[in-house]
Formats: C-alpha cells, sequence, structure tokens
C-alpha cells in the first residue's frame, strides 16, 4: 500500500527521481487481448472484478501502467480513470512509471535479512550501476528495489527479475544472475 | 518432507509427500498417485455429509487462526443462493512459503481440494488468489486447472456427476494485506484491498455480497486426505492429551538454520526436537537467540521456551505464543533484535492498507522509533511510547494487522531488553562525549511502491 504525503507514512517511501515520458498511447484492448479481456470478464458477475487482471495485460504489454493505459482499461470495464487509478495506487506491482529492463525486486524482510540480504542488495546496486534503490540505470537496463517478503525464505535471498524467481542469491552469485540477462 | 532436503524418519509426510517429485504436477501424474479419487467419491455424497466428516476430523484452518473447517463448511446451508469458495494463496506472512510449495508440486491437490470444497459448501464457482509475485506457481495451477477442465474434471459435469465446477485463477498484485479474508475478496471484486468490517461475515455476505467460504491452501489441500480415508484415519495425527490439534501441519522453517525448508510434522510435535533434529539446529559455531513460530506476526520465543513448546495450537499457546500459519524463523546469536524487530515493523508500516488510523499511524510511529532506537538515536522515554503506542494499536482496528506490528515490539522490549537498553546506552554515551559522531539516521528506502 502506498502511503500519503503524511506526516507518519511519507518517511516510509522516496518519490521516483527518474523523468519518464507519456508516450501516445497505442490501444492495447484490440484483437486477441480484447478477446482476452472478454473471456476473463465472463469469469466473474462483475465487469469491475477482471480490474487487476486487465491491468496486469497493460502492464505485460506496455511495461508499465501509464494515464492513458489507465483510461483505456476503465473504458473497457465502465468504470471512472480516478477509480482505476486509485486502486492502481494501492498495490505495488503496479509500475506507475517506466522501469528498466531487468526489474529487480530484492526481498530484505527479516527473514531473509538475517541471512545477508542487505548485501545482496547493495552488491546489486554496485555491479548494475544503478546506485540508489528505486534508481533506474543509465543505459536503461536495470532498476533495483527492495520488495516485503516475496514467501520463498527458505531459499536466502530470493530476488524476482521481472517475472522470474532467483533463489538463493549471494553477494557472490550477483555476478553470474546478471551475467544471465540479456 | 523437508523439502528441499530429504524427509526426515519422524516426519509425516501427507501434504507434503510428492514435493520436489515434478511427475506430480501432471494430471496422469497426480492419477497415478491416487489424486481425484477423493473428488470422485465426494461428489457420490451429499454435500452435507462432507462437512461431517470434515467437522468430525477435527480440522482447523492452516492460514493462521485455526478457525474449525468443518464448522465453516456448516455455515453454508442449501439456501439456493449462490455461493462462493475462494482459496486463500495469498501467502505473504513473513516466514512462510508453503502454500507456494504445495502449488508448485502438488497443483492437482489443490484443484481437487477446491472443487471437492466448493461442492461442500453449495458452490458452482471457486476462485484461487494467489499473490502477484507467486509466477511459477500461478503457472503450475493454470496448467493444472486447464488439464482438470479438459479431462472433465472441472465444467458443468464435473466428474460425470452432473454438478457443475468452476475454478479460476486470480492474481494478486502486491499487498501483504490482500492475505486479510476480506481485503482479498474486495481485491478480487477489482477493489482496493481494505479489510471490511465485520459482521456481515463471509459465510453471510462475502464475495460479490454472495454466501462466501474462504480457505487457506493447506487447509483445502488436506480436505480430500480426510474425505478419502475418513475422519478417524485423520485423528490418529495429533498427542493423545488433546484433542483440539488434530492433523500433520506444514512448517516452513528460515532464517538462521543449518536445513531451512518445509516439514510435516504431526500436530504436537516437540519443538525442541524439531528445531535441533530435523532442522539440524543453529549453524556451525553459533547458538539460537530467538525464534518466530508461527509468522511474523506472533510473538517471539526465547529459545528456553521454544524448547519446551508441542507444535500445535495450545501447545504454542502455552508458551505465549501462536501456531499462527507454521512460519517458523530463527535467530542466531550474530543477530541484533532491536534492528530485526524494526525491520519487522517497517514491514507493517509498509502494509498498512492506512484506512484505520491507529494502525496508519500506529505501525509508521513505531518503526520510525524502532529505527532511531536501532540507529543509536533512542532514549529510555521509547520504550514507553512504544509500549504505549502497542496498547493503541491492539484489538482497535478492522483487522489485526496493526495488532501483529505490535505483537514483536511487545515481546521483543520484554524479552530482550537488554539489547535495547545497550542501544540506548551507546546513544547516551554519544550525548555525553563530544567529538564522537552520532549516527545519521539513514535516509528511508525506497521500495517497489515508490519505483513503481
Amino acid at each position: 500500500m502506498s502511503h500519503g504525503p503524511s506526516a507518519s507514512g511519507g518517511a516510509l517511501q522516496a518519490t521516483p527521481t527518474h523523468p519518464h515520458h507519456d508516450v501516445p498511447h497505442e490501444p492495447v484492448f484490440v484483437g486477441a487481448r480484447l478477446l482476452e479481456l472478454q473471456t476473463i470478464m465472463s469469469r466473474y458477475p462483475s465487469k469491475m472484478a477482471a480490474l487487476l487482471p486487465a491491468l496486469w495485460i497493460l502492464q505485460d504489454v506496455r511495461g508499465w501502467v501509464s494515464e492513458d493505459g489507465m483510461k483505456e482499461v476503465a473504458g473497457q470495464l465502465d468504470l471512472t480513470p480516478a477509480y482505476v487509478k486509485g486502486v492502481v495506487t494501492f498495490y505495488t506491482m503496479y509500475h506507475q512509471h517506466p522501469v528498466g529492463k531487468h526489474f529487480i525486486q530484492v526481498c530484505t524482510t527479516t527473514p531473509c535479512n538475517v541471512c545477508g540480504a542487505e548485501d545482496v542488495v547493495n552488491a546489486l546496486l554496485q555491479q548494475t550501476g544503478c546506485g540508489e534503490l528505486g534508481q533506474t540505470s543509465v543505459d536503461g537496463r536495470f532498476t533495483v528495489i527492495e520488495v516485503e517478503c516475496l514467501g520463498a525464505c527458505g531459499f536466502p535471498t530470493p530476488i524476482m527479475i521481472n517475472n522470474a524467481f532467483v533463489e538463493s542469491v549471494s553477494p557472490e552469485s550477483v555476478s553470474r544472475v546478471l551475467a544471465e540477462l540479456e | 518432507m523437508g523439502y528441499p532436503h530429504k524427509s526426515h524418519e519422524r516426519e509425516t509426510p501427507i501434504l507434503s509427500k510428492y514435493f520436489g517429485d515434478p511427475e506430480a504436477r501432471t494430471l496422469a501424474g497426480w492419477r497415478a498417485r491416487g489424486g481425484y479419487e477423493a473428488l470422485q467419491k465426494a461428489l457420490a455424497m451429499d454435500s452435507q455429509e462432507i462437512q461431517t466428516i470434515v467437522k468430525d476430523s477435527g480440522l482447523r484452518g492452516r492460514g493462521g487462526a485455526g478457525f474449525p473447517t468443518g464448522l465453516k463448511w456448516s455455515f453454508m446451508k442449501p439456501d439456493g443462493k449462490t455461493h462462493y469458495l475462494t482459496c486463500n494463496a495469498d501467502e505473504s506472512e513473513p516466514g512462510t512459503f508453503k502454500d507456494r510449495e504445495i502449488m508448485r508440486w502438488t497443483p492437482h491437490g489443490l484443484v481437487e481440494g477446491v472443487a471437492l470444497a466448493a461442492y461442500a459448501i453449495y458452490a458452482e464457482t471457486a476462485y484461487i488468489y494467489i499473490r502477484g509475485e507467486f509466477t511459477e506457481p500461478i503457472r503450475y495451477m493454470e496448467a493444472a486447472v486447464k488439464e482438470a477442465y479438459a479431462a472433465g474434471i472441472l465444467g458443468s459435469n464435473a466428474m460425470g456427476s452432473g454438478k457443475r465446477i468452476d475454478i479460476h485463477i486470480h492474481r494478486g498484485a502486491g499487498a501483504y494485506i490482500c492475505g486479510e479474508e476480506t481485503a482479498l475478496m474486495n481485491s478480487l471484486e477489482g477493489r482496493r484491498g481494505n479489510p471490511r468490517i465485520k459482521p456481515p461475515f463471509p459465510a453471510v455476505a462475502g464475495l460479490f455480497g454472495k454466501p462466501t467460504t474462504i480457505n487457506n491452501v493447506e487447509t483445502l489441500a488436506a480436505a480430500p486426505y480426510i474425505v478419502k480415508n475418513g475422519a478417524e484415519w485423520y485423528k490418529q495425527y495429533g498427542r493423545v492429551d488433546n484433542p483440539k490439534s488434530i492433523g500433520t501441519k506444514l512448517f516452513s522453517v528460515c532464517g538462521n538454520i543449518s536445513r531451512p525448508g518445509n516439514y510435516e510434522v504431526a500436530m504436537g510435535f516437540p519443538f525442541k526436537d524439531f528445531i535441533h533434529e530435523l532442522c539440524g539446529g543453529a549453524l556451525p559455531g553459533r547458538t539460537i537467540k530467538a525464534i518466530i513460530p508461527g509468522g511474523s506476526s506472533v510473538p517471539i520465543l526465547t529459545l528456553e521456551e521454544a524448547d519446551s513448546a508441542l507444535m500445535d495450537y495450545e501447545g504454542f499457546a502455552a508458551v505465549g505464543t501462536l501456531l499462527g500459519s507454521g512460519g517458523v524463523i530463527v535467530f542466531d546469536d550474530k543477530q541484533d533484535m532491536v534492528k530485526q524487530i524494526a525491520r519487522l515493523t517497517r514491514f507493517y508500516a509498509h502494509e498498512s492498507c492506512a484506512q484505520c488510523s491507529q494502525c496508519r499511524e500506529g505501525t509508521a510511529w513505531t518503526t520510525r522509533i524502532m529505527e532511531r532506537i536501532s540507529n543509536g538515536g533512542g532514549t529510555l522515554e521509547d520504550f514507553d511510547t512504544l509500549l504505549s503506542i502497542a496498547d493503541n494499536m491492539t484489538g482497535k482496528t478492522i483487522c489485526v494487522l496493526s495488532d501483529s506490528c505490535a505483537t514483536p515490539v511487545v515481546s521483543g522490549l520484554k524479552k530482550f531488553r537488554g539489547e535495547f537498553e545497550a542501544k540506548i546506552q551507546i546513544s547516551r554515551n554519544r550525548v555525553v562525549s563530544p567529538g564522537v559522531p552520532t549516527l545519521p539516521t539513514p535516509p528511508a528506502a525506497p521500495t517497489r511502491a515508490s519505483a513503481a
């Protein structure tokens, strides 16, 4: 959940500083993808229930969830863009800004933390050239962030690169993991 | 079994028997292992009969709360209304990774359990809500559902019974709170994942406003074995002197331990043997200092307390903690408990849905104070402030996330006070020794939400 700018909640997050460009939006829900969305909608008694799946399709196609993308989803599901944005901002996995080609999430919650997850974060920041958490590397290839519990605590430290898990990552194995990426 | 390790002879692998066996993932492989016999048997029975068997078996919810499963199912009557079954696969409790393995290795086992439960509660439609990060389990579950439809196990004439059973996979999008049952329902409906005020309870007005039963993955995966072998068979697992905790339970073990992994033992297993024998005890040259036995939301135990515990609902309650989700987090003597408790509170602050002010403000301020202490900037008054905030966060909100944040702080301050005081001592020395630089408070680390 994203905390707003309240005095108590705001300190836990930083505002991303990297620029982003809202390129002209080409409709995502056409042809096969529209059919896919309609199939998904048929599984629920309300159109609105297809909102999370629709946003996933949007993000898979476009790489992130833009304002125009939200408008398109809203149109498909008979919702207002403001409502869609309200839902998007609740969940952490929808990117509201473009991210690196390889979006790397490192679990640093307690079970992984006691096994040295912070060293993995540092190794990743250094070797990807991101420098800081949440920043995309200059070449646009990497974004590294910390994530709360990935649910693979027995395989510390798990990291998620886009949609794939890599388990048991150590500071020493970071270079090998990165070398396998395009 | 102790996946990724070999099964220990003192384990009782029922749900975990096929972990690590890729053949069990396919329909043919699952059938060869006796799969779908229970569903076939169940579909020939009356729904109420199934409810009775599960009630008699003593199965209780494996997600954390331990509510009797059969009793929950029995709230659902043949009233002609649309009913829904929801499977909670939003496993996100730090320290817990058992449902992930159930879905990764025995996806058909869960499909069978979900279909069986749907029939038992007079529902035609079931949704399996899987957390967004679990891309691999989602892939296996989707493949299993597809195979089950193709084989006529699901659909309008499930296993030739004439009954309709539909199962849909629904992917979450990153929110711990969606593991709370009513938040999950809101999320599934396409809303922000805010927990709902109860009553009405889900059995009255749940998903899409209809009577709904929601069960954890492990609970549903256990149901077919009970229906197939009978309630009496299930009752053999557990302590003779404790009829309240029956069956086997998966425990996920992580942190500073020799053999992390999932272990399945009968209820009432001695925790001392579990930690030191099955899991191999502390890492070489180290000693265990503290254990959280049931996921991050339950009180921390010292090793001494843990060694005296029995692993069931009542056994853990007897030492002042909870069985919870069965996520065992082990801390050894190298760990800074203040730092780790601060990290836990940060987790809850990040995951608070922020609709209740006690939680929104309480989790955030607790985190700030804990991190201040951890970084050497705390004062003794902070202890009272933390306890006061904890008191205001407990039992006062719509769901228990707020309570869960207070729990490690209160139990940590009580049991590891020396470590807290040592931090204060350090900060005092800094104040009275000019020239000694104080540690700057580190900038807040961006998280996924802010980067996204």
